[in-house]
C-alpha cells in the first residue's frame, strides 16, 4: 500500500501542513483523512466509479499549498458579474474567502450566509456532523484530502419558510498564481422547512494556471423546501477540477439543478441525491462540453428511499476535437420507494472524429409500482439538416453551430431565470466551434 | 442561366444521371417530369451541391461559372435555391431566427449589407402576406410538428424571401391536397419573373395545370429523352411514361 502515496501529487499534498482548528473532533477528523489519504492514494482506473478517468498524469504532477503564496492575485470584480443574478455574493480566490469582493450587506431576512472560516470561529457545533465525516470507498480519495485541508468554504443557511427570491451567488475563482496551487473548499447548505432559495455556483479563472481544486457540498432540503441550483463551471482550460456534491431531499422537498460545464482540463463531478422524504422530487438538467484535450466527467447516482419520490434527468454532452466526456447516470429505487417514477436521458453529439463521449444509465429497482424511463445516446450532427441548413446559404461551421446549439437547447428551457438563461445560452454558443 | 451538359452522377457508386443536358434561361419555367428512379431528385441535389453525389463525367455551368465547384452555401448566396421534397425538421431553431441567418449569410457573401431586425422583420410581414402562411409557424422550431402542406408552403415562403434566381423546386407538389396545392402553386406564379428561372421536378402533371411551364421535358433512365411545351405533359397523362423516348433514336435504355 505504500506505493501509491509515493506519486508526487500525493506527496505534494500531504507536505502540506495540516490545518489545526483548536477544536479535537475536527483536528482528529483532519487527521484521521488525511491518513487515509496517505494509505489508499488515488484510484486507478480499475475502481468503477474511475473507469473512464484515468489520474496517471494528474498523479505525476506537485502542487503549491495556498500559505505558499506571499500575496493574493488580482481579481477583477466587475468579471463575477452575473447578468440576472444581483443577489447576495460570496467570493472566494484559490479557495479563500474574499471579503472585498463579496456582497453580504443588507442579507434578506431569514438568510445566514458566511465562509466557513468565519462560522468555524463562531458557532461551530451545527457543522460537527457534516466535517468530522469520514469517507471510506477506495474511489474518495479526493473527499478524504478535501477533509483534511479545507479551511474555508460556505455556510448557507436559509430559515424555515423564509423565501429567498434573488439568487445567492457563490464564485470560486482559480487564479495564477506564482506556483500551480491545490485548494480545497467545503460547503454546507441547509434549507429548513418551508424555504426556498435561488443559488448560483460559479468556476471561473482569473489567467492561466493549471490548479488543483477539491470542493465538497453538502445540502440539506428540508420538508416542503425548494432550491433552483445553477453550475456554472468555466474553469481555467488547464485546471483540474474535482467536484462531489450530495443532497438530501425530505418530504415534498423539490431541488431542481441545471449544470453547463464548459471548463477545466480534467472535470469530475460527483452529484449524490438522496431522496429521503415521501413526495420528495429531483430535476437536473445538464450540459458538459468538452473541446481541446478536455476531460469532464459527470457521476449522478440518485436514490429514490421513500414513497412517491420523483427525478428526472436531462443530460446533453457535446465532444470536440479530441475531448473526452463521461457520463455515468446510476438510479437506485430502494426498497419501499414504491410508486416512485425516475427518468433520465443522456444525449450526446460527437463533432469531430478524434472525440470521445462514454455513457452509462444504471437503473436498479427494488419497490413496486415504479415508472422508470432512461436512455442514452451518442450521435453525430444529421447530414441532411447540415445540408439542409447550408443550402439556404448558411456556412458550414455556422450551420454545425446552430444544430449544435439547438442540439443542447433543451436542457436549459426550463430554467426560469431567463436573463441567465439566454446568458448560459451565449456562454455555450461562444464555445462552439468556428464561431 | 443555366447549362447543364452530359452530366453524369453518381450516387453510392450506382450511376444515376447518364448524359444529362439541359439549357434554362431566366424568366423561362421548366418541368421536369420522369418515372420513379429516372434521376429527377438527383438532379436537384447534384445542382444544390449534396454530399455524397459524385459527378463523374459533364459540366453546370450557371451564369457562364462552374456551380459543381461551389459549396452549397455559395451556390445559395449565388441565387441557387432547391425546395426540398422532404424538408428538414430542426428542432432547436426558431424559424425566423434560421431564415435570418440564412439571407444574411447570403447576403454578406455577395457583399451586401445585412439587414438588422426591424429591416428583416418588415420583409417577412410582407412575404407572409403574399404566401398566405401563418403567423404562428415563424415562431415555431424549423418544419417541427408542420403538417405535410405546411412544410411545403413554408419552402415556398423561403424561397420568397431568399429571392433566387433559379428556384428548383423538388415534387413540391407531393403529398398535397388539391387546396394546399393550390395554395404553393399560387405562391410559385407570384414569384415568376423575366429574372428568375423555375426547374420543377414533378412525376405527375397536375401541377401544371397551376404552374403552366414553358418547357416539359421528361427524364428517364437518367437522361433527358423527350422535350416540348405543355402539350407534352398532358400526352404523358394520357399514355404514362411507358412510351416516351422509346421512338427517338437516343432513345432511354428500357
Amino acid at each position: 500500500m505504500s506505493q501509491p502515496a509515493t506519486l508526487p501529487l500525493v506527496s505534494s499534498l500531504l507536505d502540506a501542513p495540516l490545518p489545526s482548528s483548536g477544536m479535537t473532533w475536527l483536528d482528529t477528523a483532519r487527521r484521521e483523512n488525511r491518513e487515509a489519504f496517505a494509505a489508499g492514494g488515488l484510484p486507478d482506473t480499475r475502481v468503477e466509479a474511475w473507469k473512464y478517468t484515468a489520474l496517471r498524469a494528474l498523479g505525476q504532477r506537485r502542487f503549491g499549498h495556498v500559505d505558499d503564496v506571499a500575496q493574493r492575485p488580482a481579481v477583477d470584480a466587475p468579471t463575477l458579474a452575473l447578468p440576472g443574478v444581483d443577489g447576495p455574493r460570496l467570493v472566494f480566490v484559490n479557495g479563500v474567502f474574499c471579503a472585498d469582493l463579496s456582497v453580504l450587506d443588507r442579507l434578506p431576512e431569514g438568510l445566514t450566509l458566511q465562509p466557513l472560516s468565519q462560522a468555524l470561529r463562531g458557532d461551530p457545533e451545527p457543522l460537527r456532523f457534516a466535517l468530522s465525516r469520514h469517507y471510506r470507498e477506495v474511489g474518495d480519495a479526493f473527499a478524504r484530502i478535501n477533509a483534511a485541508y479545507a479551511t474555508d468554504g460556505v455556510v448557507l443557511r436559509v430559515a424555515a419558510h423564509a423565501k429567498i427570491v434573488a439568487p445567492v451567488q457563490l464564485v470560486f475563482v482559480g487564479a495564477a498564481a506564482e506556483t500551480d496551487l491545490a485548494w480545497h473548499v467545503r460547503n454546507v447548505i441547509a434549507l429548513g422547512e418551508g424555504a426556498e432559495l435561488s443559488l448560483v455556483e460559479q468556476y471561473m479563472a482569473a489567467g492561466e494556471q493549471a490548479q488543483l481544486a477539491t470542493l465538497v457540498s453538502d445540502i440539506e432540503l428540508g420538508e416542503g423546501a425548494r432550491l433552483q441550483h445553477v453550475v456554472l463551471q468555466n474553469a481555467a482550460i488547464g485546471s483540474s477540477l474535482i467536484r462531489r456534491s450530495s443532497v438530501r431531499l425530505q418530504a415534498r422537498a423539490h431541488a431542481t439543478v441545471h449544470a453547463l460545464e464548459l471548463g477545466g482540463a480534467l472535470v469530475r463531478h460527483d452529484l449524490q441525491a438522496d431522496l429521503v422524504g415521501d413526495a420528495s422530487r429531483l430535476d437536473t438538467r445538464g450540459i458538459f462540453m468538452p473541446h481541446g484535450r478536455q476531460h469532464i466527467d459527470t457521476q449522478l447516482a440518485i436514490r429514490h428511499q421513500a414513497l412517491h419520490t420523483v427525478s428526472s434527468s436531462n443530460w446533453r454532452g457535446v465532444a470536440n476535437d479530441r475531448a473526452r466526456g463521461v457520463f455515468r447516470g446510476a438510479i437506485v429505487v430502494a426498497p419501499g420507494a414504491d410508486g416512485s417514477d425516475a427518468s433520465l436521458s443522456n444525449k450526446n453529439l460527437l463533432l469531430s472524429p478524434a472525440a470521445e463521449i462514454d455513457t452509462k444509465p444504471e437503473l436498479e429497482i427494488h419497490a413496486d409500482e415504479v415508472k422508470a424511463a432512461h436512455g442514452a445516446t451518442v450521435g453525430q450532427l444529421d447530414e441532411r439538416s447540415l445540408f439542409y441548413l447550408r443550402s439556404r446559404g448558411i456556412p458550414q461551421a455556422d450551420a454545425r453551430a446552430l444544430l449544435t446549439a439547438a442540439f443542447c437547447r433543451a436542457v436549459l428551457d426550463d430554467l426560469p431565470n431567463e436573463v441567465l438563461r439566454d446568458h448560459l445560452s451565449a456562454m455555450l454558443i461562444a464555445q462552439l466551434p468556428n464561431t | 442561366m443555366l447549362k447543364i451538359e452530359n452530366l453524369h452522377a453518381r450516387v453510392e457508386g450506382k450511376e444515376i444521371l447518364k448524359g444529362l443536358s439541359l439549357t434554362v434561361n431566366a424568366g423561362e419555367v421548366h418541368a421536369i417530369m420522369g418515372p420513379n428512379g429516372a434521376g429527377k431528385s438527383t438532379l436537384g441535389h447534384v445542382l444544390s451541391g449534396r454530399e455524397g453525389y459524385e459527378v463523374t463525367a459533364g459540366s453546370v455551368s450557371y451564369h457562364g461559372n462552374d456551380l459543381l465547384a461551389l459549396e452549397p452555401e455559395a451556390r445559395a448566396a449565388a441565387g441557387v435555391f432547391l425546395a426540398f421534397q422532404y424538408p428538414v425538421e430542426i428542432p432547436g431553431v426558431n424559424n425566423t431566427y434560421f431564415l435570418r441567418a440564412a439571407l444574411n449569410a447570403q447576403r454578406k457573401r455577395r457583399g451586401e449589407k445585412e439587414l438588422d431586425s426591424m429591416q428583416f422583420l418588415k420583409l417577412v410581414r410582407e412575404k407572409i402576406k403574399v404566401m398566405q402562411i401563418s403567423d404562428e409557424l415563424l415562431h415555431r422550431a424549423v418544419n417541427t410538428g408542420f403538417s405535410g402542406g405546411e412544410k411545403k408552403r413554408n419552402e415556398i415562403f423561403q424561397m420568397a424571401v431568399l429571392e433566387p434566381q433559379l428556384a428548383i423546386l423538388d415534387e413540391t407538389d407531393s403529398g398535397l391536397d388539391i387546396d394546399a396545392l393550390k395554395q404553393v402553386a399560387q405562391g410559385v406564379n407570384l414569384l415568376r419573373s423575366p429574372q428568375r428561372a423555375f426547374l420543377m421536378i414533378t412525376h405527375y402533371q397536375r401541377l401544371l395545370d397551376y404552374v403552366v411551364p414553358d418547357f416539359v421535358h421528361v427524364l428517364a433512365d437518367g437522361r433527358i429523352v423527350e422535350s416540348g411545351d405543355k402539350s407534352l405533359a398532358l400526352k404523358l397523362e394520357e399514355h404514362g411514361y411507358s412510351g416516351i423516348g422509346a421512338s427517338q433514336p437516343t432513345g432511354a435504355a428500357a
